[in-house]
Parts: structure tokens; sequence; C-alpha cells
């Protein structure tokens, strides 16, 4: 039995009395495209933010291949190949995007806190920041401000700092919201490209997306976990569609 | 994507010959210039003397620019407001002083021309020291530890004699009769050129810091401290070295503080050097490298030039500083910056006849105003001090109502004209933009 990239045993979280995340376990194998789906207020982005290091666990414990990460902080979470984009873009909107996408690759090159490399002159680092620009198809406006991107722009931008670090695992947060049809095929397409090899686990609310793109199918719903599969046994399960899918698949 | 590649080589500076590189950092080399030059446009041949007063202003200039810049380091680099950065350029004073006193008395065998390395590391000891407490938070609770730290420090130097000593301060004497060069610092102006050269190299080194990773990283975690997180980088790390490293440098201007007046008190640790700081890096602009350079210049000026013709200067400072942050928040610097793409797109020309139309409503306000002040002043302080108001040969009587009502007519009718003024300039400066847009449109 391999070890999954990612694993999660019996997670709580609550915020005050409010309990969000009520004992999830969840097996994520490595090199699978998991998609986990659930109405609004589910808890699939707190349980992002509790895997990424950015809340603490209530109780519970997540390990990344085999070794825990709860309790660590995002930094160390990073450092040790979980990457994450955000619901609500989260770029550096004062840097032109080249060094957006340059300060994504920074530490994971072993620059570290370095103030005696000048930037310019690394040439390997400069070469893979232009290549992540292409791959994202946002060479046009390397050296724009991020901020002054268009929202589709700044939604690739974010997800190629998130791909930078060069992580196995990476988290992304409903990639392709608030996008139009067109736009969120683009994204899909380039998803599947960059993600080739690593394992993914996303948030989605578009049901097109999702049974395009994943292996597994994950469905959480006020913050438990009511169904986990393939795509087409999700998408059959009648619990599930009574819980949330509904008129949506049928 | 070939595009893209030749912007990369342009970045990588390949094939770029030292002559290029020099070109490029043309204002630089000129300010280098005029520093160099500038102390000999007030020198007296007669005499074969130096301006005392000028060669005093400039070199607290060279001071006031490292401190700035050390200052925007913070503030404007890394996102982090301090009230207390005044306390790196008092502690490298003092420690200066005490490594001076030792050079003369022979314990420290170090030539003069290296003592301010000794201030640089004292101000990076303290900030590590100190910037370990501060550094732990961000935004307005980093803000208010460096205010308690200000406090802290000054009232230290009044409890811990033997290093600060008491009110009186540490005095010293910078002939230690040891230097590289053969030069015996008995001159204020052989200290302004060693000034001079550590502002340089002070100003070189900030500069390139801003190139660097951590520079890089420190810009991150001022427009999104939550995702250099997620980027694997640990912000408050990030905020620590950086701010270390701006003690360091405002240690190095105490260091040259302490050369130029052989004199360190605990004013160079307050709260009023520290607003200082925060006064010219603001006047002069955060968001612009140069632009607490521009800042230490100007408010240098006002500080030794106008103060010797007012007794207001403070006033004016500080209108400046709320005219800048209403009108300007980016600075002297920001308001050039915003000039460039104009003057790439040789469109400066259509703005020069706006300009002057601003200029003469502007100047009739500015001196309305400036007599106001004047007026109240000489009412008040000036007449305690038995002081006349003179202008050239007319003497102004400020308890007669003529002066009142000259400064009213040109504040009222000056405002006015310039509200109209503003208008038309405003109408003439978008009609400059949208023509360079519409061109690059085209193009």
């Amino acid at each position: 039995m391999t070890v999954p990239a990612l694993r999660l045993t019996d997670v709580h979280k609550s915020f005050g009395p409010t309990a969000v995340i009520m004992g999830v376990s969840l097996d994520v194998a490595a090199g699978s495209r998991h998609a986990i789906i659930g109405p609004n207020g589910a808890g699939k982005t707190t349980l992002f933010n509790l895997v990424s290091g950015r809340f603490p666990l209530s109780a519970g414990h997540i390990e990344l291949h085999g070794r825990r990460i709860d309790g660590l902080a995002p930094h160390e979470i990073t450092r040790r190949g979980l990457s994450r984009s955000f619901q609500v873009t989260s770029i550096f909107s004062r840097l032109s995007v080249f060094e957006n996408v340059r300060c994504g690759l920074l530490w994971s090159r072993g620059y570290r806190y370095s103030f005696w490399h000048l930037l310019a002159r690394e040439r390997r680092l400069n070469d893979a920041a232009e290549r992540l620009l292409a791959d994202v198809n946002l060479e046009s406006r390397r050296d724009l401000p991020a901020g002054l991107l268009s929202y589709a722009e700044q939604r690739a931008l974010e997800i190629g700092i998130t791909i930078a670090g060069g992580a196995d695992t990476i988290l992304l947060d409903e990639p392709t919201a608030g996008m139009s049809r067109s736009e969120a095929d683009h994204a899909v397409a380039l998803i599947r490209r960059i993600t080739a090899g690593k394992t993914l686990v996303m948030v989605e609310h578009d049901m097109s997306v999702v049974f395009d793109l994943a292996d597994v199918v994950t469905v959480l719903v006020y913050g438990e976990v009511i169904a986990s599969g393939p795509p087409a046994e999700i998408r059959a399960n009648r619990a599930v569609q009574d819980a949330y899918l509904g008129a949506e698949v049928a | 994507m070939s595009e893209g590649l030749v912007r990369a080589a342009g970045h990588t500076l390949v094939g770029e010959g030292v002559a290029d590189r020099l070109r490029r950092q043309w204002p630089w080399l000129a300010a280098l210039a005029v520093a160099l030059i500038v102390p000999w446009l007030s020198f007296d041949w007669t005499t074969g003397r130096h301006s005392g007063f000028s060669v005093s202003m400039l070199s607290q200039m060279g001071i006031m620019i490292i401190f700035a810049l050390s200052y925007n380091m913070q503030m404007g680099q890394a996102g982090l407001l301090s009230f207390g950065h005044a306390v790196f350029l008092g502690l490298g004073g003092y420690v200066t002083a005490h490594a001076l006193n030792a050079a003369r008395s022979g314990t420290l065998p170090v030539p003069l021309e290296l003592t301010p390395l000794a201030g640089g590391l004292g101000g990076l000891a303290f900030a590590i020291l100190l910037g370990y407490i501060a550094t732990k938070q961000r935004a307005t609770a980093f803000a208010m530890i460096t205010l308690g730290i200000g406090e802290l420090v000054t009232s230290c130097a009044l409890m811990f004699q033997t290093f600060f000593g008491g009110e009186g301060g540490v005095s010293t004497n910078r002939m230690i009769g040891r230097s590289l060069v053969g030069v015996s610092y008995a001159a204020p102006i052989q200290v302004y050129y060693l000034i001079v050269v550590w502002t340089a190299m002070a100003v070189a080194l900030m500069l390139l810091l801003t190139r660097t990773p951590l520079g890089r990283m420190a810009n991150a975690c001022r427009d999104n401290f939550e995702r250099a997180q997620f980027v694997g980088y640990d912000p408050r790390m990030v905020r620590f070295v950086q701010f270390s490293l701006s003690g360091f440098f405002a240690g190095i201007a105490g260091a040259l503080y302490t050369l130029t007046y052989e004199i360190v008190t605990y004013d160079t640790l307050s709260g009023a050097m520290s607003a200082n700081a925060l006064l010219m890096t603001y006047i002069g602009g955060v968001g612009v490298f140069a632009g607490p350079v521009i800042g230490a210049v100007l408010v240098v000026l006002l500080q030794s030039w106008v103060s010797l013709l007012s007794n207001s200067w403070l006033v004016y400072a500080g209108v400046l500083f709320i005219l800048m942050v209403t009108f300007a928040p980016g600075g002297i610097g920001g308001l050039v910056m915003m000039h460039q793409p104009i003057w790439r797109a040789r469109g400066l020309g259509r703005l020069a006849g706006p300009y002057l139309r601003l200029l003469v409503p502007g100047l009739l306000v500015a001196v309305g105003f400036v007599l106001v002040i004047e007026l109240c002043s000489f009412l008040t302080i000036g007449a305690a001090q038995g002081k006349t108001f003179s202008l050239s040969r007319v003497t102004i009587e400020p308890r007669t109502p003529l002066p009142w009502a000259v400064a009213a007519v040109l504040l009222v009718g000056g405002g006015l004209w310039l509200r109209h003024a503003v208008a038309g300039f405003a109408a003439a400066w978008h009609a400059v933009v949208d023509r360079i847009k519409a061109a690059e449109t085209r193009a």
C-alpha cells in the first residue's frame, strides 16, 4: 500500500461554539486529481485553510507523504511541497507580473533571505520565471503591475505563483470562480497542463469543470464527507443528488 | 516569446558594457558631481576659507540622505511605519563616540575613515536586539512597538550615564591621528568629503539591496504578507532581516553625525529625530528609491536655511508635509515619476504653458501665506526678541492693518485664481495623457 500524498484523519475545526469541520477523514492518492464539492458553507475553504496551515486544527491530524504537517506554520508546510491558491485572488499587486512569478520561485531555488544575490544576475532563476510566465500565457503582461491585470489574468497569475515553487501537492480554491465559459475552459486546460504528474486537490463549484478534470470527487456537506469516489459513482449517488447536485446533474 | 527573451536578456545585463551601465546611472553620477563641487561655490577666495554654514549644511544633507533612505527600507519597501528609527541613528552615534575616544587613547587601532563602520555595526547590533521584539508584529502594532522602543531608549539615555553621558551627552574628538590617506580631519570640509564617500557607498548598497531576494520579498510582504507565507517565506523573518539592515545604515548616519559635531546627545535618539525621518521620506516620496534623497535635501535646506530667515520654519515644514500627504501622496519622487511617460513621449512641452499659468497664482498664495505667518510670528515671538520685520529696506509694522490687508488679498485673490488655474491645468494634463495613450494604442 503506497502512502497517500495527503491524508486527513478525523479532522475537526470549530470557531468558538460553531463546529465547521466535523471529523473529516480523507486520502488523496499521489498523482491524482481530487475535487472537493459541496454547497456553500460546507467548509471546503476551511478545509483548505486547515491543510495549508492558515488555521490551527481543533482535533485530528494531517499528513503529507506520511509526515505530520498539522501545527506547522504556512511557510513550513509550503516548504514541504504543498502549495495553495486562494479563492479571492491573492497576488503581490504592486509588483510586476514577472516579479510575482519570480517571488514564487525564490524559496524553492534556495535563495532564502539572501541579500547578497542580485536578482538580475541569476540567469537560471530568471529563465525559469520567463518559462513560467509563458506557461500561464502572461508573457505579454510581463512588466505590468499585477494589480492592473484583468480578473481572468489575475487568476492565471495566481495559479502561476502557486505552482512556481515546484510543489508536488497543489490546492486550488475555486480556480474558475467568476470566469466566463470560455475563460473557464481556458483555465481548465491550463490547470490540466501544469499539474500533470502532480497531486491536485481543488474546490470547485462548476460541475462541468469537476467532472472534466477530477479522478476522484469528495462531497462535503456541513463539515462532513457524505461521499467520495470516481466522478461517475458520485454522479449516480442518490444521497449526493439529494444533498447537493439536485437538478444540476439530472 | 522572442520579445520576452530580449527583455530577459536586458534584465540579466548580458552584453552590456560598463559605459552603458554608467550612462544609465547618470542622475546618481550627476548628484555625486554636484556634491563634490558645491562646497567650492561658497568658498571665500580672499580668506581662503570655506563657508562654515554651507559645509555644515551639506554635511547634514549627506547624513540625512543615509538616514532617510534607511528609514525607507522599512517604510516604503517593507511597509513598516516606524516611530523610533532615530534610536539606531543615535546609538550608532554613541558607539562611534566611544570608538573615537578609544582610538584616541590608543586601545582601538582604527583609522578615522573606518570609524563609521563601528557606528553601522552598533546600529546593526541594537536593531537585531530591538528588531527581534518589534518585528514580531506588523502594521499598527509594529508602529506602536517602535514608538515604545523610542521612548524606552530615550529614557535609558538619561539613566545609563556611563554609556550615554546623561544630559550632556558624550563628547569626542575626531582628530585621532590615524588616517588611511594622511588627512587630519581638523577642517569640516575634510569631514564633508568623508561623508560624501560614505553616503555614496551607503546609497549604492541600499540601492543594490532593493534588487536582492530579500529586497524583493520585503516588497512582497508589504503588498501581501499572507501570500508571502504561501510561497515559503516567513514574513516575520523578512521584516527582521530588513529591519536589522536598516539599523546598520542608520548607524552609519549616526557615526557621520558624531564625526561632524564631535558630540552626541540624547536628542539624536529622540522622537523628534524619528519624526524627521518620516517627514523627509514622505516629502521625498516612499515609492521611488531616490525619493528620500530629495526629501532629505529639501528638509535640511528648510531647517538650516529657512530657519536663518524665519522663526517659523517648522510651520513651513509642517504645511509642506500636509500638502504633500494630501495632494501628492507619492511625494516629490512620485510627482517626478508621473511625468516620466510624458517626458518619454516628448509631451512635456505641452505642459509648459499650463505650468506657467499655475506658477503665478501659486506664488501669490505662497507669498500671502508666508506674510500671514510672519506677521503672526513678529507679533508674538519677534516682538519678544525685539526684532523688526523688514523686506529689503522696507520695514513692515505688524500692528498696522495694511500688511494684513495685503496678505488677505493675496491669499483670497490668489486662492480663487489658483482654483481656476488648477482646473485648467487638470484639463491640459488629461489632454496630454489621452494623446499619449491614443498614440500608444495606435503603435
